[in-house]
C-alpha cells in the first residue's frame, strides 16, 4: 500500500530511479529526513558539540582496527604476549593497527569525558533528556568494561595484575563475593580461562551492546531534540512550516561542521599515534612490556589513566575514612530529614541513616572502598533528579554552581593524578579530601542548585 | 463467527501461561551457559600439593613456590625477626589471628607450625596483589618506625613478619596460611597437612 503512494525520489540525478525503487521497499528517505536532512539542531552549537560525533568516529575506528588485530592475535596465556609482539614486529603494518587501537582507547575516554562535561555544563541531562543521559551513562559503563577486558589481552604484567585487582573487587561483596569472582575468572587465579573469556567479551559481547546503545542514545536524542549552550528548548518557537526558528538541518550544516572537528581531531590523534603512542607510559604502561608473572606483582601498579580517579577513591577508603563517611551520612540525614515534609519520609531517612551507620562499622572498610568506587560512577545516573536549578545551562546559573562545578572537575583531576602514583600518607589524605568533594558535588546538588542565584533564560538562543 | 466475542479471561490465562512456560524455559537454558563459566574440571584438578626442599634456605631468606597458581612464601626467620613479631603486637589489627584464615596449628603468635619457618600465601587479602618483602627494620617511605615485614605496592597494606596486617590499612585480614606439614627437618609439603585436609 505504502509502496504505491510514496513520492518518487528527486534531486539525486541518475540515482533517482534506484533510490525510488529502494524507498518503495525500505524507509530510506524517511530515515534520511528524520535523522539528517530535516533533523533540526539548534543553530548555536559551539566547540563542545564536536565530541558526540567524534566518539562515534572513535567507536568505528576501534571496531575496524580490532577486527584486523583479531586476525593475528592469539587469546591464550601461552601465546598472547608473543602474538602481540608478533603483530608489532612481523605483521605488515601491524604496529600501526595496534597503535591505532591502543591510542584509540585513550582517545575514546578523552572524547567521552569531554562529551560528559559538556552535558554537565549545559544541563543536557535535564528533563526531557533524562533517558539520553541514562543511555549515555550505560554506554560509559560498557566502555569501562570494554577497556578493562581489552587490557588483559596483551598478557603483560599490568594486564595480569590489573585484572587480578579488579576481579578481586567483586570478592569484597558480602555473601556472594568469593563465588562471584571465581565465576568471573573461571579459575582460582587469573589464568588462561580468564583471558579466553575476556577476549570473548571484548570482541563480541560488549561491542554489540555498545553499538546498540549508541543507536538508542541517538534515537532518544532525535526524539526530543538536541540541547544547546543556552539550555533553551528551540521547539518552543516554531516557524510557519513547523520547524524550530532557531534550528538548522543537521545535514548539511552540522555534517560540515563535524567534518572540521574530525580533521582537527585526526591531526592530534596522528601526532600521538606516530610520535608518542605510549604517551609517556599513560596510554601504554611500561610494565606491560613485561610478560605476565603470577608470582610477582610489579613494584608499582596503577590502572590506565582513565580509571585512576575511581581507583584513587578505592584506595582512599581506609578504616579511618569510615568515620568521615559516617559523619557525611549523618550530615546528609539531617539535611534530608529537614527538607522532606512528611513524617513517613523523615522516619525512612532516619532508618536509612541508622542502617548505613551500623553497616559501616559491621562490614570491612575494603567493602566500602569498592562500594564508593562503584557509587562514584553510578551516582551520575541520578543527575537529572539531583539538579533542581530553574535553568539548564551554566550560562544562566550563578557563581555558586560555577564554583562547585570547577571544584568537582579539579577534584576529579587530582584524584586521577594521585591514582597514578604509589600510596603515600599525604597522597591518601589528599585523595580522601577529594573523595569528599567528589561526592559532595552530587549529594548537596538538590540544595545548592536551588540556592544558586540564576539569571532568567532568554526566550530564544543567543550566540 | 465474527459476531462471537472473544473470551477475554481465557485469552489472558493463555497469554500468562505461555509467558510463564517461556520464562521457565529461558531460565533453564541460561543455566548451562552460566555454569559453563565456572572453573572447569581441568582447573579444579590442578591443585596438587607441592613439595619444597628447605636445605638451601638460610636464616633471614625467603623462598617463593607456586601452589594452585599462587605464590607461597617460606621465610626462615632469625631470632631478631621473631622478636620484631612480638614487638609489632600493638600495631597490628588482629594480633591473635582470630578472624584470619589459617590452619589451627598456625593460629598462634608466630602464625606457624615451627616459629622459625613462616609459610604464607603471598596474596594480599585486600585485592590480590603480591606484597614485596622489606625485612630490614629501618625507616621506610611508607612507615618511619618499620620493624620489617611485607609491603603491598598496590594499595599500601603493611604486614609484619608473621603476615599480620597493620592497623588502618586497606587489607582486612592477615595473610592466609596454607595447609602444610614437614616431612623432615628440611622437607615441606604445601597443600596437605597431617589431618589430611
Amino acid at each position: 500500500m505504502a509502496a504505491t503512494q510514496k513520492q518518487p525520489v528527486t534531486g539525486a540525478g541518475p540515482f533517482n530511479g534506484v533510490l525510488t525503487w529502494i524507498d518503495a521497499r525500505f524507509p530510506l528517505m524517511s530515515a534520511w529526513r528524520e535523522h539528517l536532512a530535516e533533523y533540526y539542531a539548534p543553530k548555536n552549537f559551539n566547540f563542545w558539540y564536536y565530541f558526540g560525533s567524534l566518539a562515534m568516529l572513535v567507536l568505528v575506528l576501534q571496531i575496524v582496527t580490532g577486527i584486523f588485530l583479531v586476525m593475528h592475535y592469539k587469546p591464550s596465556a601461552a601465546d598472547a604476549f608473543a602474538s602481540v609482539e608478533y603483530i608489532m614486529r612481523d605483521v605488515p603494518w601491524g604496529w600501526l593497527i595496534r597503535y591505532m587501537h591502543s591510542t584509540g582507547a585513550s582517545a575514546f575516554f578523552i572524547v567521552v569525558y569531554l562529551h560528559m562535561f559538556r552535558g554537565l555544563m549545559y544541563g543536557s541531562y535535564r528533563q526531557p533528556r533524562e533517558l539520553i543521559w541514562i543511555f549515555g551513562m550505560i554506554i560509559y559503563l560498557m566502555l569501562m568494561a570494554e577497556a578493562f577486558f581489552g587490557y588483559l589481552l596483551p598478557w603483560g604484567q599490568m594486564s595480569f595484575w590489573g585484572a587480578q585487582v579488579i576481579v578481586n573487587l567483586f570478592d569484597a561483596l558480602p555473601v556472594i563475593g568469593p563465588d562471584l569472582s571465581l565465576w568471573i575468572r573461571g579459575d582460582y587465579v587469573v589464568s588462561d580461562a580468564t583471558l579466553n573469556r575476556f577476549f570473548a567479551f571484548h570482541v563480541i559481547a560488549i561491542p554489540l551492546a555498545l553499538v546498540a546503545l549508541v543507536g538508542a542514545h541517538i534515537l532518544a536524542l532525535h526524539e526530543v531534540g538536541s540541547n544547546n549552550p543556552d539550555g533553551v528548548e528551540i521547539k518552543k518557537t516554531l516557524d510557519a512550516n513547523g520547524h524550530p526558528v532557531d534550528g538548522i538541518p543537521f545535514h548539511p550544516y552540522y555534517t560540515v561542521k563535524d567534518m572540521l572537528g574530525v580533521v582537527v581531531f585526526l591531526i592530534v590523534f596522528c601526532a600521538i599515534l606516530f610520535f608518542m603512542p605510549e604517551f609517556g607510559g599513560y596510554f601504554l604502561e611500561y610494565n606491560n612490556f613485561i610478560p605476565a608473572d603470577p608470582l610477582k606483582t610489579p613494584s608499582h601498579i596503577a590502572p590506565v589513566w582513565y580509571f585512576t580517579p575511581f581507583y584513587s577513591i578505592l584506595r582512599a577508603t581506609t578504616e579511618n575514612f569510615i568515620w568521615v563517611l559516617a559523619a557525611g551520612v549523618i550530615a546528609m540525614g539531617i539535611l534530608v530529614a529537614r527538607s522532606v515534609t512528611t513524617r513517613r519520609a523523615r522516619i525512612a531517612t532516619l532508618a536509612v541513616v541508622a542502617v548505613l551507620l551500623a553497616a559501616f562499622f559491621a562490614i570491612d572498610a575494603k567493602v566500602w572502598g569498592v562500594a564508593l568506587m562503584g557509587g562514584a560512577v553510578m551516582i551520575f545516573f541520578f543527575m537529572p533528579w539531583l539538579d533542581r536549578s530553574p535553568v539548564k545551562s551554566i550560562r544562566y546559573k550563578g557563581t555558586l554552581y560555577k564554583a562547585v562545578l570547577t571544584v568537582f572537575v579539579l577534584a576529579f583531576l587530582v584524584l586521577g593524578y594521585f591514582g597514578t602514583l604509589p600510596v603515600t600518607d599525604v597522597g591518601t589524605f589528599i585523595a580522601q579530601f577529594c573523595t569528599v568533594l567528589y561526592f559532595g558535588f552530587f549529594a548537596l546538588m538538590p540544595w545548592y542548585s536551588r540556592m544558586d542565584k540564576t539569571r532568567p533564560e532568554p526566550a530564544r538562543v543567543t550566540w | 463467527m465474527s459476531e462471537q466475542r472473544p473470551d477475554e479471561g481465557k485469552r489472558r490465562f493463555l497469554v500468562a501461561a505461555t509467558g510463564v512456560a517461556g520464562g521457565v524455559a529461558t531460565a533453564a537454558v541460561a543455566v548451562p551457559f552460566v555454569a559453563s563459566m565456572l572453573p572447569s574440571e581441568r582447573a579444579k584438578a590442578a591443585g596438587a600439593p607441592v613439595e619444597v626442599d628447605l636445605s638451601a634456605l638460610e636464616p633471614g631468606q625467603k623462598l617463593t613456590v607456586e601452589w594452585r597458581g599462587k605464590p607461597v612464601w617460606i621465610v626462615r626467620r632469625t631470632p631478631e625477626m621473631l622478636k620484631d613479631v612480638k614487638e609489632s603486637d600493638a600495631s597490628v589489627a588482629d594480633p591473635n589471628s582470630s578472624r584470619s584464615h589459617q590452619p589451627d596449628y598456625a593460629k598462634n603468635e608466630y602464625r606457624s607450625l615451627k616459629p622459625e619457618y613462616l609459610v604464607l600465601v603471598g596474596i594480599c587479602t585486600h585485592l590480590g596483589c603480591s606484597p614485596v618483602e622489606r625485612f630490614e627494620a629501618q625507616p621506610q617511605p611508607f612507615a618511619a618506625d618499620w620493624k620489617g615485614g611485607f609491603y603491598c605496592p598496590c594499595h599500601g597494606s603493611l604486614f609484619d613478619l608473621a603476615g599480620r596486617v597493620y592497623k588502618n590499612k586497606p587489607a582486612p585480614d592477615n595473610l592466609v596460611v596454607p595447609p602444610y606439614k614437614f616431612l623432615s627437618d628440611t622437607k615441606l609439603v604445601i597443600g596437605e597437612d597431617t589431618k589430611g585436609a
